[in-house]
């Protein structure tokens, strides 16, 4: 079906739902590289327009990529919950933007429209908001999680300490990790990305972490990034796995890139599981995505990036994660060029992500051929703040050695709880206390000798 | 232990000034590494010092900022260009080896790190045997360019030294990328790579070593590739299209 406004005697024609939505799309290089986008501001505002318009229930009738083909829009249509859906059924895109900004739509209230949303509607509906609106709704709605502890409470901020190294030498994850931990960073979780690969490695990072973890006896949870193959052998192979992680992306043809498929994601979920490693009914699986990652994948079938970002979400809400972030910047300038679209991408991102019931945490993050630097991180994190994000990553002054991109620093996770009053979460804030590193009122104070010692004999983990 | 940057010290949430300022210039390097033009008229000085013929080429990209937006046009030969190697292939049947500097996404890569290596391959090569192709410098160049460039020349092994996406860390680090029967529309699968060769890093001489010995397998097997045995790395496109993959290791 084909959609059309008219704009001063200038009529507009979108040939389908994809072609409407992408063209509707605020401005950024990847819709430009795929050749979708709008050809100016005065078409993509036409196309804000007849977006606006569209009954809600069209998003039930118009698949953007068709279920036949697809397992990511079986997913979707299975989750789909008519009577969730009830209450907003009768509602365009505009007025959908306009129920969410009012005060009344509280946090119950969206709470119960979770699985009436689909992935498209969320999109759809982010696509004619400002950051502003970006902000408040999501500030709205609090996703909370549990492993060791309890993520997502309103008006805190938990951290991923991100102690990667480039050959993944055990003493230098451990400093890595140790240096974050003494800026109060890691209650979202203590994550490597591994630069190496293989189920030897896996083994020796995740017990390498769960060792710093008891030692310190830290209410926290950890992870080796690797595949999910490596992680289900990690389990069978009895290794301390906390969380399984996955990344994650919006068709079946994107995932199969990836290596895997919907009914891998659910057998490395019971895998996890299997272990009992959480407090009863937690949250084991987590999700990276990023827009762009289909496109990169030549399997985004004509949909523009945010879009099929946001389906990706409908893969991770599948699995009861404890965490889910974009790495918004990390993909590069093709797909998002400069500060700008970076900032506008992680706040859609956090806010579809929270809509559609995910634990949303943003990776706040740039490369060195995007034209962006730490500034355009000041502005994000600041904002996403506000928005009430569940999480961000930290590395040590920001520069991640391994992945050579940069992220934020734990000083900025410092920032967040001084300046913007953001703790983290309360178990983790009183074993800050605890141990000596925070006062009464949660400032840093000390490096206790315990950390410290642990730094400068760091080569006795692992061994 | 780790070249992170652990034990800062701080200030409230500020890092300390020198620790601040330190890393703004890295970032400022690495920028200028990327934004800046390559300079192939001293490149290519320094080849003519070392008796190489040299012959430039520039992909379908315009600029820098048209190049960091659209990989695709990075990949593909101008039509001038195009023009230029065929000219070149009229005169000789077919090379075995065509040697092809590019900037990529980090110039000073190319013009700190280049010219040595390419003298430590040419000097291995030729002591086996190979015959060479004149060096091609292109600008604006995606490491797939390799494949019109080596198809063109009727090359058996295509050879791209190009500028890697520069780190904080070090913003002249230039990869090896060696494609068996360049043609385009060759999958990134097909190439093996050779990384992180700099000052600080792979020396020139080490990396050539590495090179030159791919180069002898890909002679005897016909292939390149993740099926090529012994490759020295895995294939590891960075800063291309691969990103979100290269994340996360399998």
């Amino acid at each position: 079906m084909s959609y059309a406004t008219t704009i001063e005697q200038t009529v507009f024609r979108f040939a389908d739902l994809k072609d409407l939505l992408a063209k509707a799309t605020p401005e950024r290089s990847g819709d430009q590289l795929a050749g979708i986008a709008a050809s100016g501001p005065v078409e993509r505002l036409a196309a804000q327009m007849a977006l606006a318009d569209l009954p809600l229930k069209t998003f039930l009738q118009e698949e953007v990529i068709s279920s036949d083909e697809d397992e990511v829009s079986r997913l979707i249509a299975e989750q789909h919950d008519p009577m969730a859906f009830a209450s907003i059924s009768s509602l365009t895109v505009g007025e959908f933007r306009e129920w969410l900004l009012k005060p009344e739509t509280d946090q119950r209230v969206l709470e119960a429209v979770t699985y009436g949303l689909t992935p498209e509607m969320v999109a759809a509906v982010s696509k004619i908001m400002r950051l502003q609106d970006l902000v408040s709704v999501a500030a709205k709605r609090e996703v909370v999680t549990r492993f060791r502890n309890t993520i997502g409470l309103r008006g805190r901020l938990s951290t991923r300490n991100q102690p990667n190294h480039p050959t993944d030498d055990s003493r230098g994850i451990a400093a890595s990790a140790i240096d974050g931990l003494l800026m109060g960073s890691g209650d979202a979780v203590i994550g490597v990305n591994p630069a190496t690969d293989g189920l030897g490695d896996y083994i020796r990072i995740v017990s390498l972490l769960d060792e710093l973890r008891e030692r310190l006896a830290i209410p926290t949870q950890t992870c080796c990034l690797g595949h999910v193959t490596t992680a289900i052998k990690a389990v069978q192979a009895g290794a301390p796995v906390d969380l399984i992680f996955q990344s994650v992306a919006g068709s079946q043809k994107a995932n199969t890139g990836f290596g895997i498929d919907l009914a891998l994601l659910k057998e490395a979920q019971e895998a996890g599981r299997s272990l009992n490693r959480s407090m009863p009914g937690g949250n084991v699986t987590y999700f990276e995505t990023g827009q762009g990652a289909a496109l990169s994948a030549d399997a985004h079938f004509g949909v523009d990036q945010q879009t099929m970002e946001v389906r990706a979400y409908a893969v991770a809400r599948e699995f009861d994660p404890l965490l889910v972030n974009t790495v918004v910047g990390f993909i590069g300038p093709e797909y998002l060029f400069n500060g700008k679209q970076i900032i506008r991408a992680g706040l859609e991102d956090h806010f579809c992500g929270k809509l559609l019931g995910l634990p949303m945490g943003v990776d706040v993050c740039y490369t060195n051929h995007a034209d962006a630097d730490q500034e355009d991180m000041d502005a994000l994190l600041t904002l996403l703040c506000a928005a009430n994000v569940n999480f961000v990553i930290t590395v040590p002054g920001a520069d991640d050695i391994m992945l050579n991109y940069q992220s934020l620093s734990h000083h900025d996770a410092i920032y967040c709880r001084e300046t913007l009053n953001r703790p983290p979460a309360p178990e983790f804030e009183r074993w800050l206390q605890e141990i000596g590193l925070t006062d009464a009122d949660g400032a840093l104070v000390g490096a206790p000798a315990l950390l410290t010692g642990l730094l400068a004999n760091s080569n006795l983990l692992g061994a | 232990m780790t070249e992170a940057r652990v034990r800062l010290g701080r200030f409230g949430a500020g890092m300390p000034t020198k620790a601040s300022l330190a890393f703004l210039l890295d970032h400022a390097r690495a920028r200028e590494a990327v934004w800046s033009p390559m300079n192939g008229i001293e490149v290519q000085r320094q080849l003519t010092e070392l008796g190489l013929d040299v012959l430039f080429v520039e992909s379908l990209a315009e600029d820098r900022g048209q190049y960091v937006r659209r990989p695709d046009l990075g990949r593909r030969l101008s039509a001038a260009s195009a023009g230029r190697l065929e000219r070149v292939a009229e005169q000789r049947e077919g090379v075995d080896v065509v040697i092809t500097i590019a900037d990529g996404l980090s110039s000073s890569a190319v013009d700190i790190n280049a010219v040595a290596v390419v003298k430590a391959i040419v000097h291995r090569l030729r002591g086996l045997g190979f015959s060479l192709a004149p060096i091609i410098l292109a600008s604006q160049a995606r490491v797939a360019l390799s494949d019109p460039i080596g198809q063109a020349l009727g090359a058996g092994i295509s050879i791209m030294l190009i500028g890697e996406r520069p780190g904080l860390s070090a913003a002249d680090s230039l990869g090896a990328y060696l494609t068996c029967s360049p043609q385009t529309g060759n999958l990134d699968s097909r190439r093996n790579c050779v990384s992180n060769i700099r000052e600080g890093g792979l020396s020139a001489e080490l990396a050539a070593e590495s090179i030159v010995g791919l180069v002898a397998d890909m002679k005897k097997t016909g292939i390149s590739g993740i099926g090529l045995k012994d490759a020295m790395t895995k294939l590891q496109v960075r800063g291309e299209v691969t990103a979100i993959a290269f994340r996360q290791r399998e």
